[in-house]
C-alpha cells in the first residue's frame, strides 16, 4: 500500500523530465533506493507496471541501485553496517552513530527515446 | 530514433516534504505548534493525548486522529470536548502531508494553541513521511519491551521527545532500562525521554512543561 503514493511520484518526476526533453518515451528508469528508506523494490515494481499504462513510462525497465546502511563512529573514522540488536563499532566496541547512508530515495537517471 | 540518457537526481519525498513545509509555516505563523505523534498500535498515544490536554488546560489544543479506519478514539476525544477531525485512510499505514493539508479545514484554528496528530499505528512509515510538523513526539511503552530502537532505529532517530509510556508495568516485563537508553542515545544523542503513566497521569506535567517550552 505504503509503495502505491510514492510509485505515483516517480512516475510523475520522470514524465516531467522525458517531456522537457522532448521524449517520444522512457525506456529505462534508475532509483536509488537506501536499505533504510522503507520502500521495497519488487512492490514499486508491482505498481509501477500498472500505473504505468498509457504514460511516458509504459514499458519502462526499473533498475533499483540497492545501498546498505552505514554506521559511523568518531573514535576510529570508519563506517560499518551494524550487527542486529548492536550499535556498536566492530573495532573499539562503542556504539558510533547514524548517518544518512542507506536512507536515499531518489530518481537517478532516464533512459529516452526521442524522435 | 534516438536513446539518451538524462540525469535527474530528484528526491522523491520533494513534493511531500514542500507541502509539508508549506503546513508548517501556516500553521506556525497562526500560532499553532503541531506535534506529530507516532507509535506501535497499544503504545498509548490517544490517552497521552488526554493527558497532555489536561495538562495544557490553560492553551487551546485541536487533535487530528489519523487511523486506518475506526473512529473510536476521535468519537472519545470529543466526549472530553476536545476539538478533534478524523482521518481514515483505508488501509494505508501512514499519514502524509497532502493528506494532512486537506484536512485542515476541519478544524476552526480560531485560537493559537497546540495541534496534535496521531499517526497510524506503526513504527516504520510515520517516520519517513514529513506532514507538517514541528516537532515528532514517539510514544513508546514499556510493555513493548526493552528492544525496540534496535528494531527500529529510524523513528528513535528522527524523534523530537521521547515518551515511555506504561512504566508501571516495567517490573512484570522484565524491562531493561540500560538497555533501552544505550539504543536511544546512539540513535539520538538530544531527545528528552520522559517516564509516564497514563492511568495516574505520572509524567505528564513535565512534558507539557517541556512541550510550552519548546512551543516558545
Ligand atoms: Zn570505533
Amino acid at each position: 500500500m505504503h509503495e502505491y503514493p510514492i510509485t505515483e511520484q516517480i512516475i510523475k518526476i520522470a514524465s516531467e523530465k522525458a517531456k522537457e526533453n522532448n521524449a517520444r518515451s522512457i525506456t529505462r528508469i534508475t532509483l536509488v533506493v537506501g536499505e533504510q528508506s522503507g520502500f521495497i523494490g519488487e512492490s514499486i515494481q508491482m505498481y509501477f507496471d500498472i500505473i504505468s499504462k498509457d504514460t511516458l513510462c509504459e514499458g519502462a525497465v526499473l533498475e533499483m541501485e540497492n545501498i546498505k546502511a552505514k554506521w559511523y563512529c568518531p573514535d576510529c573514522n570508519i563506517h560499518y553496517a551494524r550487527q542486529p540488536f548492536s550499535f556498536a563499532c566492530p573495532d573499539c566496541g562503542n556504539d558510533g552513530m547514524p548517518t544518512n547512508i542507506g536512507k536515499e530515495f531518489y530518481v537517478k537517471d532516464i533512459e529516452i527515446e526521442t524522435e | 530514433m534516438a536513446e539518451k540518457e538524462i540525469q535527474v537526481v530528484q528526491n522523491i519525498f520533494d513534493e511531500n516534504d514542500r507541502i509539508a513545509f508549506a503546513t508548517q509555516e501556516k500553521l506556525g505563523k497562526m500560532g499553532v505548534f503541531v506535534v506529530n505523534i507516532m507509535g506501535a498500535p497499544g503504545a498509548g498515544k490517544t490517552s497521552s493525548i488526554i493527558n497532555l490536554i489536561q495538562q495544557l488546560s490553560e492553551n487551546k489544543v485541536y487533535v487530528i486522529e489519523g487511523d486506518i479506519e475506526s473512529d473510536i478514539d476521535t468519537v472519545k476525544l470529543k466526549e472530553l470536548g476536545i476539538e478533534a477531525i478524523q482521518i481514515n485512510t483505508n488501509g494505508a499505514c501512514h499519514l502524509d502531508a497532502p493528506t494532512i493539508q486537506s484536512s485542515l479545514d476541519g478544524l476552526s484554528f480560531d485560537k493559537p494553541g497546540l495541534l496534535f496528530i496521531e499517526n497510524i499505528g506503526n513504527l516504520v512509515c510515520p517516520a519517513e513521511f514529513q506532514i507538517g510538523e514541528h516537532i515528532k513526539m514517539l510514544i513508546c511503552s514499556a510493555a513493548e519491551g526493552s528492544d525496540k530502537p534496535y528494531k527500529y532505529p529510524l523513528a528513535f532517530e528522527k524523534a523530537d521527545v521521547i515518551l515511555l509510556t506504561k512504566c508501571d508495568l516495567k517490573t512484570y516485563v522484565d524491562f531493561n532500562d540500560e538497555f533501552f537508553l544505550k539504543g536511544v542515545r546512539a540513535l539520538n544523542k538530544t531527545a528528552p525521554v520522559f517516564e509516564v503513566n497514563a492511568k495516574t497521569g505520572q509524567g505528564f506535567e513535565d512534558v507539557a512543561g517541556w512541550l510550552l517550552q519548546r512551543k516558545g
